[in-house]
């Protein structure tokens, strides 16, 4: 087809808007599993944190360094049983790090889950528990006597080997997790 | 001291060619010769930096408050290419011997993943204008520098006596993975 | 070109990865694992078979000098289908795919296809092109991963057969390199010995 300005137009315009509304259209579709898939996996994260409960409070929203996190609380009867608090750190090797950390009702940490993460396979997702046993020596701790920071930087935890920048980012988020916890109990 | 360590993590340890996977099209493609791999470099650094101040622009002033977030890779491939074309334009109207130094790179930029996978980085790492900037600039910086290495190394390897098998690409991908393993020791500094 | 010789010529003879060296980026990228090779072989291979088909559809609608913004707008949108389908039902995929989703969009082998063939021959034959080109990808992508997921972590498809650690570098960046590298080599002597 010969090429004249009007005739160009028309074809960019008319394609850019059957093709933006098509886009659109399966936007609207995919919206709510898209929504659904991210709420479960966060529902999924606070019932692995928990310890055993009855009712789960709605999440509180929190501001904290300009993201806004949620805090759970879990109540058996009128008893609270733990909360869950969703916290995060911007200094994982491949960005963001998300987790969900629980704590029994005295504050000590109860479980951790990792929400999502960019880590390096092999090495920093190694913070998953499926693949190494690095977040399991967090559970049973209470933050005010645990110093959560790697040896190397004198702390008590043993960081994931090869992996340094993972495990601060890592217990980074969890400091900031009891952070919240501390100021909206 | 957060400038800095955006520079550092970008140039050296989170290097987009060599640990990214962004960009291996020109860096297999145009790194013959140090002297051409420079002007790439340089057209990259060029595009890249423009780029990510448009596209800045663009997500936090239309998409966003528009509520259209998934229009992003649609709308980003077409401003990065019409960015480019413009770039051309005016490098050709005002600075002819710089457009004869970049010229003949800047079509082969459009298709080079590293400037979509930048403009898309930054958005996904919610930098401020400034950062997103500096951001660009340094993986540019990353890019050209992982480049020109390679070349150097290239321009040794053509006279090397290398088994048919392996000449050209393969033995060029072979020297790419112990260039970047190389780069893995960098990754102490952050 | 037979039918047969469309759907087959990507596997051996066309391959995007070994014979064309085309779409490096996420070849390297993506294969750390068999099953990430084949989930962005296959997504490309969607993008790549309807921007065939519909670009064969138009061709004749669309003036030559915007031929090729035309067709990026119609990849594009395709590209962000697969996004969007992919975080509503594979999230997890869709995280460890990550960036390289969106720069399906920049694979020169889907526009390639688009100017060398889709937009010189019919719907059918172009259909049968995108299936075959992208088989022939998909293939690649998942024979990459495969070996790196066997050397680095001593499984294949999420399956341990030994349990041990395997050799990491294969999992990490260099190990891109030179897995693709040394697949190469081979696949140059094989088709040397067909010749």
């Amino acid at each position: 087809m010969k090429s004249s300005l009007r005739n160009m137009v028309m074809v960019l315009l008319l394609i850019s808007l059957v093709a933006s509304s098509a886009v659109g259209v399966v936007y609207q579709l995919t919206k709510e599993p898209i929504e659904q898939a991210k709420s479960n996996k966060v529902n999924q994260a606070i019932a692995e944190v928990l310890p055993p409960f009855t009712d789960l409070s709605e999440g509180k929203d929190i501001d904290c360094e300009g993201e806004i996190v949620k805090m759970y609380t879990a109540k058996s009867g009128s008893e609270i049983s733990g909360y869950a608090v969703e916290t995060f750190s911007k200094n994982g090797f491949g960005g963001m790090i998300k987790l969900m950390v629980g704590y029994m009702p005295d504050g000590t940490i109860n479980k951790i889950a990792v929400v999502s993460h960019n880590e390096t396979p092999g090495l920093g997702d190694k913070i998953e528990k499926s693949k190494s046993d690095f977040a399991l020596q967090f559970e049973g701790k209470h933050p005010d006597t645990f110093r959560l920071a790697v040896k190397k930087d004198g702390g008590d935890v043993d960081a994931i080997t090869a992996s340094t920048i993972s495990s601060r980012a890592f217990i980074d988020a969890v400091k900031r997790a009891s952070q919240i916890l501390t100021e909206n109990k | 001291m957060e400038y800095l360590f955006i520079i550092i993590s970008a140039i050296f340890v989170n290097n987009i060619v060599l640990s990214q996977f962004l960009g291996i099209c020109p860096f297999l493609g145009v790194s013959n010769k140090v002297e051409t791999s420079l002007g790439m470099g340089g057209a990259v650094t060029f595009v890249m930096a423009i780029s990510s101040l448009v596209v800045y622009l663009i997500q936090y002033y239309i998409l966003e408050p528009l509520h259209i977030e998934y229009m992003q890779t649609i709308v980003f491939i077409l401003v990065i290419a019409a960015l480019v074309q413009m770039v051309e334009i005016i490098l050709k109207k005002l600075s002819p011997s710089l457009y004869q130094a970049l010229g003949i790179f800047l079509p082969l930029i459009t298709t080079n993943c590293a400037v979509l996978g930048v403009a898309i980085l930054l958005v996904q790492k919610q930098y401020n204008l400034l950062e997103s900037v500096v951001f660009a600039t340094a993986t540019a910086i990353g890019f050209t520098v992982a480049l020109v290495l390679f070349a150097g190394l290239r321009e040794r390897l053509a006279l090397a006596n290398v088994p048919a098998a392996m000449k050209g690409i393969p033995v060029a991908l072979i020297t790419a993975g112990i260039l970047a393993m190389a780069f893995m020791g960098f990754s102490g500094l952050v | 070109m037979s039918k047969l010789q469309l759907l087959t010529k990507g596997i051996l003879k066309e391959n995007p990865t070994f014979v064309l060296m085309l779409g490096m980026c996420p070849t390297l990228g993506t294969t750390t694992s068999a099953i990430n090779g084949m989930g962005m072989g296959v997504a490309t291979m969607f993008v790549l078979i309807m921007s065939n088909i519909v670009i064969s559809l138009v061709k004749n609608l669309i003036p030559g000098k915007v031929r090729i913004p035309a067709f990026i707008v119609i990849i594009a949108s395709f590209v962000t289908v697969v996004q969007l389908c992919m975080e509503a039902y594979l999230p997890s995929l869709y995280n460890t795919l990550g960036v390289f989703i969106p720069l399906i969009v920049v694979n020169c082998i889907i526009l390639g296809r688009a100017e060398a063939f889709a937009s010189k021959n019919g719907v059918w034959a172009s259909a049968l092109d995108g299936v075959g080109i992208g088989l022939g990808f998909t293939l690649s992508l998942t024979l990459l991963g495969a070996v790196r997921e066997i050397l680095g972590s001593c499984s294949v498809f999420g399956y341990k057969f030994i349990n041990a650690d395997g050799i990491l570098i294969f999992v990490l960046a260099p190990g891109a390199f030179l897995a693709l590298g040394y697949l190469l080599v081979l696949f140059n002597k094989f088709t040397a010995k067909l010749k």
